[in-house]
């Protein structure tokens, strides 16, 4: 198969990848630099999992874009942060600490994507209110979460509110049941 | 007050017992593997990548029903770049979950039963050399008629969509009664009755099934998979391949979500796994979004016709369900499926009597499966739909008609079942407090309201799938002179987080701190067997075996601590990495010390098994066994949803959910197990259905035309954690995965009830339904006006 050889931004570092053609910038990521914290969950768009930033050049600004939907050529150029380029040598954004914190990380699949979603809620807007933080992740699908615990994790990155402390209620015990129930269950049994 | 906003807040509700220890039970522990999930470099089986591995691809059949005539991989064979080709002659060997249904093969060996069956396999280079290649393979078919429902498959005995069912398309037939239904019935002083139909929707992990083969030197096959069940898996890949047991090694790598979706062996390991023993070379399959559609396994969907019957003080007399469900092409657990329809809808309430009579279909589309509330979700949603209804004929509260049926605790079911503890009560008091229900139930404005529902839920099965006298789950925990604890363990960690339950039972009982836990699971090779993710069985049955493992190591140490600090053992207290005296805590030594200090004591490594065995348990009668269960979970929502009457638009704004866990081990992990139910229950409500065109073709198999919701989709849930200390339980523990998602969906029903006086039985409950349901109201209503029989 005839490839093309591109260079990428990636992390801060720049790198030569020889790719097919028609490669996404997410072959390019996975097979190209086994960068495989971006995901694959539909190829197509749908659920987000590949989400990475970018920057173009002479703006300051990372916007979340679909890896899975964009040619690798077309990637050329733009500085990309994937999710292991979200941390640093300090350790783990505020963003990653807080899902990990949270409980919002479930089977974790999605939240590569999502993580980074928050991250540029968060560079725009230090602190969201609910609904700029759902409109923000509307495009990452979870499955597990219910997505509450992400709120629950932004929140905490952009330090509006600490992790949830909430105890559990205890139920008292009912009375017991009178003795002949199970005779009675025999009695009616099939 | 009718416009009053709920008043209760988190931090109103009464406080339960505090963590035992630091890190131990009870405590808000992060996820062991959360680190290596935020920042990326965890794996997943897509993330495995090995010297000379070939990607090969899985061609799929067109028709619903045909015979395959021949198949010719030939030009395939031909194309630059591919290496090997499967057909179905090459497994000719059947397979399937249950051991009495095995009616799978991994490639078709004569006859495709649904669009999406697996037909051939090619292995390249590359993944798009292999997808070119599949184009290149020839199939001569022969189409069969396709029956596509359950009355389809009713009426057409002669088209048999497995030619060796002795009983024409009947999958499986269940019908149990319990007590003289049809007198007690008739006596009711209401009665609802009603046919309710349940859609099918699948569970769509954002990860796509994937899994990858190696053979070494020597001839031993390893798999890795995304796997919930990666021991079946290996019992299925020996039988199928003709490979002794002990030359396989089946790995599940970090799962990405599967809620039942991943507990069937599927094509793609025996696929990977037959060409690299063919190709000497590692092979992946990675599932196209596409193709996991296809693989399915979810929902089933069921026509429900229920028949709730009520004295006048509201207590259950009878209940009545004739159920018909649409399996699919395959049995996958259908067998089970056909029984949880019924045997498990006996709690929380008592049942005067009870009938089901539960017939499971083959018809020719993707087979239905176990999707998270296996079986029960369905008649749960009738049932409680049914509840309200009668009680309302009545005048009688929907809350307080739930309380007044309260089954108890330490009881029996009518279908022999024994409930431990029951925390009900508490669930249902909580969310009527939360939601405000007493000053807003019924007095909402119109378009605005609350329903309420209850439900129960096993914790694991007393029915072992494939009848064996060993431990259902096994653990083995191994102490290192440095400190560090290793915990091997078969149980499949999907998300869940039984990984992290394992490192807080550690803590708990030996006293080191979980981040020094080292968790080896779901390795064949490695790991003591568990039998799999599924049932809701983990928690509690692994959970009690490393607790047994545990407990006779904590005390070793414990004993080696007290000789040391020259105490009586009954004083050490193990905490976070530290063993002192309870007394006069300066006298204190180090985990890793007292691991020293045992090992030399005891002469030999320091390890220790521990075992879950299964008890006897259930109704003394054919199928009393199957949804049999150590213990059961008990959850109650209130759901409150705004319906616009011009549109038929309508959302669910908050659901408060109430679940009685037994214990919570992690709190954090019980919170996201409820939420993670409840909103995979309330898009089964809104929006989820697999639609299938009149040639048995699903409606878009992807995550745009099958929608999920988005977060803009979610409602608000309000997690209420309920601990009844479950007397057989880890810690008190019971489940929490599966059971806080039925009460959802009746909820949501109810709710609408409330809104706007519709009674919604068909899911999911899009607005055209709703539209057609207001329309017949206001005819109803408009009929009413006129009549002559006026009421006063």
């Amino acid at each position: 198969m005839q490839k093309v050889a591109i260079t990428l931004v990636v992390n801060g570092e720049q790198a030569q990848v020889s790719v097919a053609p028609q490669a996404t910038l997410l072959e390019a990521l996975r097979y190209g630099l086994a960068l495989t914290g971006s995901k694959q969950g539909c190829d197509k768009g749908d659920c987000g999992a590949c989400t990475v930033l970018a920057q173009a050049e002479g703006s300051d600004e990372r916007q979340p874009i679909l890896a899975c939907i964009t040619l690798a050529q077309d990637a050329q150029g733009l500085r990309l942060t994937t999710i292991e380029g979200l941390s640093g040598p300090a350790g783990l954004d505020a963003v990653q600490r807080a899902f990990a914190e949270c409980g919002a990380l479930q089977c974790g699949f999605c939240q590569p994507g999502m993580m980074l979603s928050a991250r540029a809620l968060l560079d725009e807007t230090p602190k969201p209110t609910l609904p700029q933080i759902q409109l923000a992740l509307s495009g990452n699908l979870c499955r597990c979460t219910g997505y509450t615990k992400i709120y629950e994790a932004v929140q905490v990155a952009a330090g509006m509110r600490e992790p949830s402390s909430r105890l559990p209620v205890p139920s008292e015990r009912a009375p017991a049941e009178q003795a002949d129930q199970q005779q009675k269950v025999r009695e009616i049994a099939p | 007050m009718s416009e009053g906003r709920p008043r209760k807040s988190p931090t109103d509700l009464p406080e339960s017992k505090a963590p035992t220890r630091p890190g131990g039970i009870g405590a808000r522990v992060p996820k062991v593997d959360a680190a290596g999930k935020a920042d990326g470099s965890g794996l997943y089986a897509d993330d495995l990548s090995f010297p000379r591995m070939l990607y090969a691809k899985i061609l799929r059949s067109p028709h619903a029903h045909a015979r395959v005539l021949k198949v010719d991989v030939a030009k395939a064979l031909n194309h630059p770049g591919v290496i090997d080709a499967l057909v179905g002659a090459e497994l000719p060997e059947r397979y399937g979950v249950i051991p009495w249904t095995q009616d799978e093969n991994a490639l078709a060996v004569d006859t495709v039963r649904f669009i999406g069956d697996a037909v051939a396999c090619v292995a390249a280079l590359d993944e798009r050399t292999a997808d070119e290649a599949l184009r290149l393979i020839e199939v001569q078919y022969e189409p069969l008629p396709a029956l596509l429902s359950v009355d389809e498959s009713r009426e057409h005995p002669e088209i048999k969509i497995h030619e060796r069912n002795k009983s024409g398309n009947i999958s499986k037939h269940v019908e149990l009664e319990f007590g003289p239904v049809d007198a007690e019935m008739a006596s009711s002083a209401a009665i609802s009755d009603a046919i309710y139909h349940y859609a099918g929707s699948t569970h769509a992990p954002i990860e796509p099934h994937c899994a990858v083969a190696r053979v070494d030197g020597d001839g031993n096959l390893t798999v890795w998979s995304s796997t919930q069940i990666p021991h079946y898996v290996h019992r299925e890949l020996s039988r199928v391949l003709g490979l002794p047991p002990a030359r396989i090694r089946v790995i599940q790598p970090l799962l990405g979500g599967a809620f039942g979706g991943k507990s069937d062996p599927f094509a793609l390991e025996f696929c990977v796994a037959k060409l690299a023993l063919k190709t000497g070379r590692p092979v992946k399959i990675l599932y196209t979004r596409e193709e996991v559609f296809y693989s399915h396994r979810g929902r089933h969907p069921m026509r429900m016709h229920v028949r709730v019957g009520l004295d006048k003080e509201g207590l259950i007399r009878a209940v009545d369900n004739k159920i018909d469900i649409d399996g699919g092409a395959y049995s996958s657990f259908g067998l089970v499926t056909a029984y949880y329809a019924g045997q498990l809808l006996t709690g929380p309430y008592r049942f005067g009597t009870y009938r089901f009579d539960s017939t499971r279909w083959f018809t020719n589309k993707p087979p239905c499966g176990p999707k998270r509330g296996h079986g029960s979700v369905q008649p749960r949603f009738a049932f409680e739909c049914a509840l309200d209804e009668a009680a309302e004929k009545l005048g009688i509260d929907p809350v307080e008609v739930r309380r007044r049926n309260f089954i108890g605790e330490e009881v029996l079911t009518i279908n022999g079942q024994r409930i431990g503890s029951n925390g009900f009560l508490k669930c249902l008091e909580l969310v009527e407090e939360a939601s405000d229900w007493r000053a807003r139930h019924g007095k909402l404005p119109a378009g605005r309201g609350l329903g309420v529902a209850g439900s129960m839920y096993i914790s694991g099965t007393a029915y072992p799938i494939y009848p064996n006298e060993m431990p259902q789950s096994g653990v083995l925990v191994k102490l290192d002179r440095s400190g560090r604890v290793a915990v091997y363990s078969g149980a499949s960690d999907i998300g869940q987080g039984v990984n992290t339950l394992l490192a807080q039972i550690c803590a708990e009982e030996l006293g080191c701190d979980p981040r020094d836990v080292t968790v080896v699971a779901a390795d064949t090779d490695l790991t003591p067997v568990d039998l799999g993710a599924y049932s809701s069985r983990v928690t509690f049955m692994c959970g009690l075996a490393a607790k047994e493992a545990c407990e006779a190591l904590g005390k070793k140490l414990r004993e080696a601590a007290a000789s040391k600090l020259a105490v009586l053992p009954g004083d050490v207290r193990a905490e976070l990495g530290t063993l002192s005296s309870s007394s006069e805590p300066h006298k204190n030594i180090s985990f890793a010390e007292a691991c020293r200090l045992a090992e030399a004591a005891a002469g030999v490594p320091l390890a220790a098994t521990g075992g879950y065995r299964t008890k006897k348990l259930g109704g003394d009668y054919r199928g009393g066994t199957i949804g049999a269960s150590p213990a059961y979970s008990f959850t109650a929502h209130v759901a409150e949803v705004e319906v616009d009457e011009e549109t038929g638009i309508w959302k669910v704004t908050k659901i408060w959910a109430a679940h009685d866990c037994g214990r919570a081990l992690n709190p954090t992990l019980v919170e996201g197990q409820i939420e993670g139910s409840v909103y995979m229950g309330a898009a089964e409500a809104q929006m989820e259905d697999m639609v299938y065109d009149r040639r048995g073709l699903l409606y878009g198999p992807s995550l745009l035309d099958y929608p999920i919701p988005t977060s803009l989709d979610t409602p608000l849930i309000d997690a209420l954690m309920v601990e009844s200390n479950e007397p057989g339980g880890p810690y008190g523990a019971k489940e929490a995965g599966e059971g806080p998602l039925h009460a959802a969906i009746p909820a949501i029903a109810n709710a609408i009830h409330d809104a706007c006086g519709i009674r919604l039985r068909e899911l999911p409950f899009t607005p055209a339904r709703v539209l057609a349901a207001l329309q017949a109201r206001d005819q109803r209503n408009q009929i009413a006006a006129v009549s002559p029989q006026r009421t006063a």
